[in-house]
């Protein structure tokens, strides 16, 4: 079914799977793959099967809190990991209206305390910057979730955490290891350096400084067909790594388990590590990672404004089971009697410790 | 039975040790668990230790086990192999030391 996918040439790399004209850019092909496996026949338990063990099957939302934004797909980066498939061939990034839009519904809807601004990298939608100004007229808690190296990709971007600081954003970083190795290998050659050089820069501005009121978080997620390691444990290694080493401070380390969908699926496919991947997912299941997913509390906004009830199912084309499923009809009353769409892939989020944009949920 | 002694998939069968012996089961694993844990030494600094350990007594479950276990924890290639050398410089040296036992029977014996 797979077996034509073919080891990648480093050109590739470089760019995403949409690019390649790759087979698993094709949103069906990775959905038959997640439902049937890769030879048709899966023997894993399907995840609502789990669910309904839980008790909750239907999943539903508990309040919406959050709006997770993807401003668009466009990188400076093609990390081998990454679910939205972004890389700087991607031209799908979102429209002023669609911000106004976005906009509009967060002034109706104050019981929305937080936007989650992602993407690709979200600073390189040339309205990002009017974008957040708006929402923080609103007085909303902004998140951004920045590659650290956008920041010296080009002189535009210098003055990244200075906009950061001025409007007082919470910066969630991407960060795989506090080593050069891991995660040159997982986002690029170099990245690393540039990475400690952005987080410098930020701590120079005053993030992840005690008493400043500037919160930087990292982001680890493991470079490999593997489950995070206990974040508390990782959060003091990677403290007292960064500082002993370069002199960086954060607040908080998120380990994030890496979902099998889009480039993340694809290395899983092609490295034979799929199906010992999910059967490691499955049998890490934990119901009270269940309990607490993020989907429960977020709402996931594509760059062409249409609904979803994550980023993973937003890759996926899994519009939310709602008739108002775009943000110019956004109905926040009808948005919480949905019933949350589920698959195998949601397995990534209820493994262990469980995992989500905050980290581990359990 | 199988027509092969190590089959990869029997490593997750370990937890069925105890269906034969539930209390002497239960209690190793409790125990084996507990020594896991981050305390004196961290989690982390005991799986780097179980590797090396698990090459001293050619264990291929273990090896397989923590192999995973310690770079899933953060050890690089080169530092698990560092720990490899470890067990593989004390088995060696574990021969060669005896080697002055010998020296010293043949010392004896010798005019």
């Amino acid at each position: 079914m797979i077996e034509d996918i073919k080891e990648v040439t480093e050109k590739e790399r470089k760019i995403s799977l949409h690019g390649q004209h790759h087979k698993l850019a094709n949103v069906q092909e990775q959905l038959d793959v997640l439902e049937h496996g890769l030879t048709g026949n899966s023997t894993l338990t399907p995840f609502r099967e789990n669910l309904k063990q839980s008790g909750l099957f239907p999943l539903k939302p508990t309040s919406i809190e959050i709006l997770q934004i993807n401003v668009g797909k466009m990188c400076n980066q093609v990390c081998k990991h990454c679910h939205v498939d972004a890389g700087p061939d991607r031209r799908e990034i979102m429209t002023k209206e669609t911000m106004q839009q976005c906009i509009d519904a967060l002034k109706k809807n104050s019981s929305i305390k937080t936007v989650d601004l992602t993407g690709g990298a979200p600073e390189m939608n040339p309205d990002f910057r009017w974008f957040v100004e708006e929402i923080k007229k609103l007085n909303k808690q902004v998140i951004v979730r920045c590659n650290l190296t956008i920041i010296l990709a080009n002189k535009k971007y210098n003055d990244l955490p200075e906009f950061y600081k001025q409007h007082h954003i919470e910066v969630v970083c991407s960060l795989p290891f506090y080593t050069a190795d891991r995660t040159d290998r997982q986002r690029g050659n170099h990245v690393f350096e540039k990475s400690i050089q952005a987080l410098q820069m930020l701590n120079e501005t005053g993030y992840g400084i005690e008493g400043t009121g500037l919160i930087l978080n990292l982001v680890y997620n493991p470079a490999g067909a593997f489950l995070p390691p206990l974040q508390s444990s990782l959060e003091k290694e990677y403290k007292d790594a960064l500082m002993e080493r370069f002199g960086i401070r954060f607040n908080q380390l998120f380990a994030i388990t890496n979902l099998p969908i889009s480039r993340f699926l694809d290395y899983l496919v092609r490295t034979n590590n799929y199906e010992s991947y999910m059967e490691k997912l499955v049998n890490a299941y934990n119901p009270a990672a269940a309990e607490n997913v993020m989907c429960r509390n977020t709402i996931s906004i594509g760059w062409d404004g249409y609904l979803y009830d994550c980023d993973f199912n937003q890759m996926l084309e899994l519009k939310v089971s709602d008739p108002s499923n775009h943000i110019s009809q956004f109905n926040k009353e009808s948005l919480s009697q949905r019933s949350i769409k589920t698959g195998q892939h949601c397995y990534g989020c209820t493994a262990g410790a469980g995992s989500s944009c905050g980290g581990a949920v359990a | 039975m199988s027509n092969h002694y190590y089959n990869a998939d029997d490593l997750k069968k370990f937890g069925q040790v105890a269906d034969f012996q539930k209390n002497l089961g239960d209690s190793f694993f409790k125990y084996y668990n507990e020594v896991f844990k981050d305390s004196e030494l961290t989690a982390r600094e005991k799986s780097l230790i179980a590797l090396a350990v698990s090459h001293a007594v050619q264990c291929p479950y273990c090896i397989d086990a923590y192999s995973s276990d310690a770079y899933e924890k953060g050890w690089s290639e080169g530092q698990m192999m560092e720990a490899v050398h470890v067990a593989c410089a004390i088995r060696g040296g574990a021969s060669l030391v005896h080697g002055v036992q010998m020296m010293n029977k043949v010392k004896d014996i010798a005019m």
